[in-house]
C-alpha cells in the first residue's frame, strides 16, 4: 500500500476522529464520524491506480516507486458526496479550489506535508465523494481508515487517505506536491522523449483506458492447436468501456471479447474471449481497450521522465506444448 | 467485642481487594474493547496496526558509512536497493532532491561519498 510519508499513524479512534472543513467558506466545520455518517449516502464502483503504476516497465528506466502493473485496484464505494459536505459549509465566492490533507506526516518536521488539490468545479461535480466503506465493510487501516477521497477516473495520488482537512482555497494552490511532484507532460498520452527538454507540464489527472490478461501469464503452457479461453479485466479510464479485443498474430487481426456485467464506467469490466493455440512455436495473446471516447490503446508505450500513465497494449507469450 | 473487630477488619481488606480486583477488570476490558460509532445503519471500529520496522542497512561496510548515516530517516534501503541502475549525474539529482524537496538533513561534505556509493550500486547497461 503506497503512503508518502513515513509517519502512517498507527491507531484510529473513530470517537475523537474528526473532519475539518475550512478556508474560504461560511461555516467552517469539524464534524465527527457520526455526523458524517448521517450524510445523504451514496456508492460507486471505481478503480483505484497509482500514478506511477507499471512505472517498473518504462524503457529507459527512470526512478521511482518501481512498480510492475499490480498497483491498482477496483472496488465499491460507500460514502457521501464531497458536495453535499461543501454546500454544508457554504463555498464563498471566489473559491478557485479545494485542497486535501490526511493524518500521515512526514519523519522531519520540514518536509512538505502531503496535500492535493482539485478545481472547485471537479470538487461539486456530484461524483466526487469520501468513502467509509470498501466493499460492505470499513477500510483497513493501511487503505486510508476512517474515510478517504474517492475521485473517480482520476489517479489514485488525489485519493487521499486517512482524509482528516478539507480547504477551500481563493488561490491555486502551489504547495509542493500540486507544483512540483506528480506533473506530466502537457503532450497526447503524457509522452515525450528522453532526451526533450523544456515543454510545459501539468498536475496529473484523468486516466486511460487499459487492459489485462488474468488467466494466463507469460510463460504458461498451453496445448498444441486446442481452444484456449481466454479473461481479463478492462478499464476505460475517465469514461466506460466500449470494447476489447484480443489478436493472437501481432495485430494483423483482432476478435472481439465478449464484455461481462457492467459495474459502472469507472469499474473494472471483466472480458473473455477464446483463442486457438498454433500446432508449434508460440501463442502470443495481445489485449486491447476502446473506451467510450473512442480511445484506444497503443502498441507504442509512452515515455516521461516521471514514469506516469503508462496504457500500451499488453501482451502474453504462452508455450506450446 | 474483639471477634466483631476481626470480622470487620477482614471484612474490609476482603472488600477492598475485591474492589481492587473489579476495577483492574474494568480497565481490561476498556483496554481491549475497541470504541465503535453506530449512525445511520453503519457501525466503525477503531483499528490499529503495527507497522512492520526495517533494520536492514545499505551493504558495503565503510564505502556505505556515509549513506547509511543520512539515508534511512525517511524511508528504508528497499526503497533505494530498488531502484534501477542510473548514472552518476542521475543520482546526484535525486540526492540533491532529498535535501531542496525533501528537506532532508545531509550534510554537504556527505554528498560525494553518497552519489559515488549509489552510482556504484548497480552496473549500468
Amino acid at each position: 500500500m503506497r503512503w508518502h510519508l513515513s509517519g502512517i499513524p498507527q491507531q484510529v479512534d473513530v470517537t475523537t476522529f474528526r473532519l475539518v472543513v475550512d478556508g474560504h467558506v461560511t461555516q467552517p466545520l469539524s464534524l465527527s464520524l457520526a455526523e458524517l455518517l448521517t450524510l445523504p449516502r451514496v456508492e460507486m464502483v471505481a478503480v483505484n491506480q497509482c500514478s506511477g503504476n507499471s512505472r517498473g516497465l518504462f524503457q529507459p528506466r527512470v526512478p521511482g516507486g518501481e512498480w510492475g502493473n499490480g498497483a491498482m485496484g477496483n472496488a465499491r464505494w460507500t460514502g457521501f458526496r464531497l458536495r453535499d459536505l461543501l454546500d454544508r459549509a457554504g463555498v464563498k465566492a471566489g473559491a478557485v479550489q479545494v485542497r486535501f490533507n490526511g493524518l500521515e506526516g512526514p519523519a522531519l518536521p520540514a518536509t512538505p506535508s502531503f496535500k492535493k488539490s482539485l478545481s472547485i468545479d471537479h470538487a461539486r461535480d456530484g461524483e466526487v465523494m469520501v468513502a467509509y466503506l470498501m466493499n460492505g465493510t470499513q477500510m483497513p487501516l493501511l487503505n486510508g481508515f476512517p474515510i478517504r477521497l474517492i475521485v473517480p477516473g482520476w489517479y489514485s495520488t488525489y485519493w487521499m487517505k486517512m482524509l482528516s482537512h478539507i480547504e477551500v482555497l481563493d488561490q491555486p494552490d502551489d504547495n509542493f506536491w500540486m507544483k512540483t511532484a506528480y506533473r506530466i507532460p502537457d503532450t497526447p498520452g503524457a509522452n515525450v522523449s528522453p532526451t526533450e527538454t523544456g515543454y510545459k507540464t501539468v498536475p496529473i489527472n484523468s486516466m486511460v483506458p487499459r487492459s489485462f490478461v488474468t488467466n494466463f501469464k507469460t510463460g504458461d503452457t498451453v496445448k498444441a492447436g486446442e481452444a484456449v479461453p481466454v479473461r481479463g479485466i478492462a478499464f476505460g479510464g475517465d469514461c466506460g468501456v466500449a470494447h476489447v479485443s484480443l489478436s493472437a498474430d501481432g495485430g494483423t487481426t483482432w476478435v472481439a471479447a465478449k464484455l461481462g456485467p457492467d459495474e459502472g464506467k469507472y469499474s473494472f469490466h471483466a472480458w473473455q474471449a477464446e483463442v486457438t493455440a498454433p500446432t508449434s512455436g508460440v501463442l502470443e495473446i495481445s489485449v486491447r481497450c476502446t473506451n467510450t471516447k473512442g480511445e484506444m490503446q497503443s502498441w507504442t508505450p509512452n515515455w516521461n521522465p516521471g514514469g506516469y500513465m503508462r496504457n500500451c497494449i499488453e501482451t502474453v507469450v504462452l508455450n506450446i506444448a | 467485642m474483639i471477634a466483631l473487630n476481626r470480622v470487620l477488619f477482614f471484612g474490609a481488606i476482603i472488600g477492598s481487594c475485591l474492589a481492587l480486583i473489579a476495577g483492574e477488570m474494568a480497565a481490561r476490558a476498556a483496554d481491549t474493547a475497541p470504541t465503535t460509532v453506530t449512525a445511520a445503519g453503519v457501525t466503525l471500529t477503531s483499528e490499529s496496526v503495527v507497522l512492520p520496522g526495517s533494520a536492514e542497512l545499505f551493504p558495503g561496510g565503510a564505502a556505505a558509512q556515509a549513506t547509511n548515516a543520512n539515508c534511512l530517516t525517511c524511508h528504508s534501503v528497499e526503497m533505494v536497493l530498488n531502484q534501477p541502475a542510473l548514472s552518476k549525474a542521475a543520482w546526484q539529482a535525486e540526492v540533491t532532491k532529498m535535501i531542496k524537496l525533501y528537506k532532508a538533513p545531509i550534510s554537504e561534505t556527505d554528498v560525494p561519498a553518497i552519489v559515488d556509493y549509489l552510482a556504484n550500486m548497480k552496473e549500468n547497461p
